[in-house]
């Protein structure tokens, strides 16, 4: 992208990207992290947006996506990695592409002590279902990250996970 | 022993169709749709009824996918009718799925649940349904513009008619006895195949 990014108008130059690599389903269990997409997808009207009752739902809606010959994203929070567990075997197993994006809690400046079980256990579980984890650490990090992450799903078919993490979120806004 | 609270909200007749006959009966011509498939014994019917169709995507593991795999082809393919079908521990297992379902409310895709209140595939357990939870109640509460219980064989043409040319998203509850579902052989659904083979028949 041409374009500078800061640390301002970094969620809406990743709204941009994924829209421009035709990703029309939005699936998500709302978090602060996440609200900048959440809000643009609510308010275009070419995409859907699809919010879960638990993220696993996502992991599903992202296949039957793909089973229509349609691109999705599951944005969740590092919490929400834990229910998806199993249903990753759908997209382990059936070779889906899957892209998702997980804005990270439970690691750097982290104030909560609920979130540090889940928050260092991401990556691992992530990577035994299968997954490869990309990491963003800045603005630039972040488009440059999910722009590797959708040519690795949409191109090869790989299962793809980007943690947008506390150093790139701030964990004082929370 | 603990014992299970029968629920007095158990107001349904008990059921008295065989899902041998009961599943084919109601679908009549699978080639009207893009069809998914729970795990296992509606994978292992809708498999045998429609010959492997290429236009079914069947699940033999990660229990509770199917409504949602069912959203994510509708919203995708507007133009086309979908089916899922799927048993009552299955849709158990996801059940707040109908309410995500209904927040969209795609007018092309009909649910039903295969409801023998047993867990079929693990030992026969009752589950939930078999103690009176109410699946089509908590369609209708989750918002789903037209639930329809199917009890006797006269309720059939009424389903049939309503996943064709309902009045949009539809829940058909198909409530059977326990007992097999048709099973063709012991041969395994290989998930990529069954994707690759989905995405070749509809996408070219």
């Amino acid at each position: 992208m041409a374009e500078t990014v800061t640390r301002d108008n970094w969620p809406d130059a990743l709204y941009r990207l994924l829209r421009e690599n035709g990703v029309t389903q939005f699936a998500y269990v709302p978090d602060a992290g996440h609200k900048v997409l959440i809000d643009r997808s609510l308010a275009d009207p070419d995409v859907h947006a699809v919010p879960l009752t638990t993220e696993e739902e996502g992991v599903a809606l992202v296949a039957g996506a793909d089973l229509g010959g349609q691109r999705a994203v599951l944005l969740m929070q590092s919490s929400g990695v834990g229910n998806c567990i199993n249903m990753l075997s759908l997209t382990q197993g059936g070779r889906f592409p899957f892209l998702t994006l997980v804005s990270m809690r439970g690691e750097y400046g982290e104030g909560n002590p609920w979130q540090f079980a889940m928050g260092q256990a991401v990556e691992p579980v992530l990577k035994a279902m299968g997954v490869i984890v990309l990491r963003a650490e800045t603005p630039d990090d972040a488009i440059e990250a999910v722009t590797a992450a959708i040519t690795m799903a949409f191109q090869a078919g790989q299962q793809v996970a980007v943690l947008l993490t506390q150093r790139l979120i701030g964990a004082k806004k929370f | 022993m603990a014992k299970l609270n029968k629920l007095q909200t158990a107001s349904l007749p008990d059921p008295v169709l065989d899902r041998r006959q009961a599943v084919p009966a109601l679908i009549e011509s699978p080639g009207d749709f893009l069809m998914i498939a729970g795990l296992a014994g509606t994978a292992w019917e809708l498999s045998a009824l429609t010959h492997e169709s290429p236009s079914l995507f069947g699940l033999a593991g990660a229990m509770g996918a199917a409504p949602m795999l069912g959203l994510g082809l509708a919203l995708a393919q507007p133009k086309r009718r979908v089916l899922v079908a799927t048993g009552d521990g299955e849709l158990l297992m996801n059940v707040g799925a109908l309410a995500t379902i209904a927040l969209q409310n795609p007018p092309n895709l009909t649910i039903i649940c295969v409801d023998n209140g047993h867990y079929g595939e693990t030992g026969n357990q009752e589950s939930h349904t078999g103690f009176g939870v109410r699946l089509d109640v908590m369609a209708a509460g989750a918002g789903f513009p037209v639930v329809y219980v199917i009890n006797t064989e006269a309720d059939m043409p009424e389903g049939r008619r309503l996943m064709r040319e309902g009045g949009g998203l539809t829940f058909i509850l198909l409530r059977v006895k326990e007992g097999p579902a048709t099973h063709l052989g012991k041969k395994n659904l290989i998930p990529h195949i069954e994707r690759d083979r989905f995405r070749a028949a509809l996408l070219g």
